[in-house]
């Protein structure tokens, strides 16, 4: 079963309910007792990096997920600040992140700008897939999600970014590394174009 | 492309929706998860909630309506009203909302817009800045509680030190022209975007499409928000929930967005 990590932190309900409109039936984890079931991750944030970290940590699940994501390989979808803390660390916040991705999160370079707008990256952006995924499946051609943020996840390895988007720069927003999959922007609060990623990775 | 922002601002009281003039005459206009339905399926850019009892009569956020709200909405979502600490902005975002909108805190407290973005992040605090023309056009003030307390600042001054303290959007909502559908008042937000670099959102007098194409021509990608056009229908203000087509949206965008 797909399951949502509760660790305080983002939009589980959101999640959930796109799901219940797709027939996908969902579970949420609270606990290390509640990840027993799942086949399949989310792991949602919004915030501060530090702050996401902490409450991951105080949640008790983060041995648990390290021995799933790890070692057992069930697939994780880590969403905004939660693709985030793939990273083992952001310009951010002080704290290691769970490191399960090779990169770091950096923040915009604003001094290379042009718009009058800066930070945050506010809005809908398109995104372009730069490779072919099936977490993409129907969206090669007209992808735009709903971004929120200021830092972005800049990526080790080349061959593990499955999309881009412009701002400024062009940067990550999506990733994938061994079944772990990161989005910068909000499937969940992106219509349609985020329903179908969201079921994309119901499929996988 | 990162494309302007097209929001509709439901104004909540008493646990309905009401739509006001010159911030005054509230008129009841419907339940607010219904609204929230109606926008989902319109596919609506972004939603703004301003609980305009909260502050005006001292209490605190209304969590369990901002918790439906939050996990209806398959938009993005910022909240506003009663937030007067960190730890309620907190609660906030853990709730499901993506930003959390202060306005009269964060004039009398201005430490608290710090506190919240450490809180919660930049990205995810809004301040609303209700503003008054002194001298239209020239001269704007900046006021609180629902527009009776006067600041005597300008909104530029305060977006200015706002950007400082580290907000992540300024809401410029203009009191004049509350409900009015007779266009925004450009002259405010220009002095406004001239004194800081973050995301603007602008509302306040939009009466059409044509208003919100009028924004983007000057500003660029910028929030344009609006009460009336997305509620009422018609010149007797018949309630008809309403958001304009992806195509006319597309179309607006593309005649009006020059460079930034």
């Amino acid at each position: 079963m797909i399951t949502i990590i509760d660790y305080g932190l983002g939009n589980v309900l959101a999640f959930a309910n796109v799901y219940k409109r797709l027939n996908i039936a969902t579970a949420v984890a609270k606990g290390p007792a509640d990840l027993r079931a799942a086949t399949k991750l989310i792991l949602p944030g919004v915030g501060a990096f530090d702050h996401a970290m902490e409450l991951l940590q105080r949640s008790g699940m983060r041995e648990t997920l390290d021995e799933m994501v790890l070692s057992r390989s069930v697939p994780v979808l880590g969403v905004c600040v939660g693709m985030q803390i793939l990273a083992a660390r952001s310009e951010e916040g002080r704290l290691q992140g769970l490191g399960w991705v090779d990169g770091d999160v950096r923040k915009f370079d604003v001094a290379s700008f042009r718009q009058r707008t800066h930070l945050p990256h506010m809005g809908w952006n398109d995104v372009k897939p730069v490779r072919s995924s099936a977490l993409f499946a129907g969206l090669e051609t007209d992808a735009r999600f709903y971004f929120l943020h200021s830092y972005y996840f800049h990526c080790a390895r080349r061959e593990e970014v499955l999309a881009e988007a412009d701002y400024g720069t062009t940067f990550s927003c999506a990733i994938e590394a061994n079944r772990i999959y990161g989005v910068q922007f909000h499937p969940e609060k992106s219509h349609r174009y985020g329903v179908r990623l969201l079921k994309n990775f119901a499929e996988l | 492309m990162l494309r302007p922002r097209i929001i509709p601002c439901l104004l909540v009281r008493d646990k309905g929706l009401v739509k006001t003039v010159g911030f005054a005459e509230p008129k009841y206009v419907g339940d607010p998860i219904n609204a929230v339905k109606i926008f989902n399926e319109k596919e609506v850019d972004e939603l703004m909630v301003l609980d305009i009892d909260a502050t005006a009569r001292g209490h605190g956020p209304d969590y369990r309506m901002i918790e439906n709200l939050a996990a209806e909405s398959r938009m993005p979502l910022s909240y506003g009203g009663g937030v007067k600490t960190a730890e309620q902005a907190k609660t906030i975002i853990g709730l499901g909302i993506e930003k959390v909108a202060i306005s009269s805190a964060a004039i009398e407290n201005p430490g608290l817009v710090s506190e919240v973005a450490e809180a919660v992040g930049n990205q995810s605090v809004v301040v609303v800045l209700d503003v008054k023309a002194r001298e239209p056009g020239v001269k704007y003030e900046v006021c609180t509680h629902n527009g009776r307390v006067r600041t005597g600042r300008s909104p530029a001054d305060v977006a200015a030190s706002l950007e400082k303290l580290g907000v992540g959007e300024i809401v410029v909502n203009s009191i004049d022209n509350d409900g009015r559908m007779r266009g925004y008042d450009l002259a405010a937000v220009r002095q406004v975007r001239e004194a800081t670099n973050v995301p603007l959102t602008v509302l306040g007098g939009a009466g059409s499409l044509k208003d919100i194409g009028e924004l983007i021509r000057n500003f660029g990608v910028i929030g344009a928000a609006a009460g009336s056009l997305f509620v009422f229908k018609g010149v007797y203000r018949a309630v008809l929930i309403n958001y304009p087509s992806a195509g006319d949206r597309d179309r607006v965008i593309r005649e009006c967005l020059g460079a930034d």
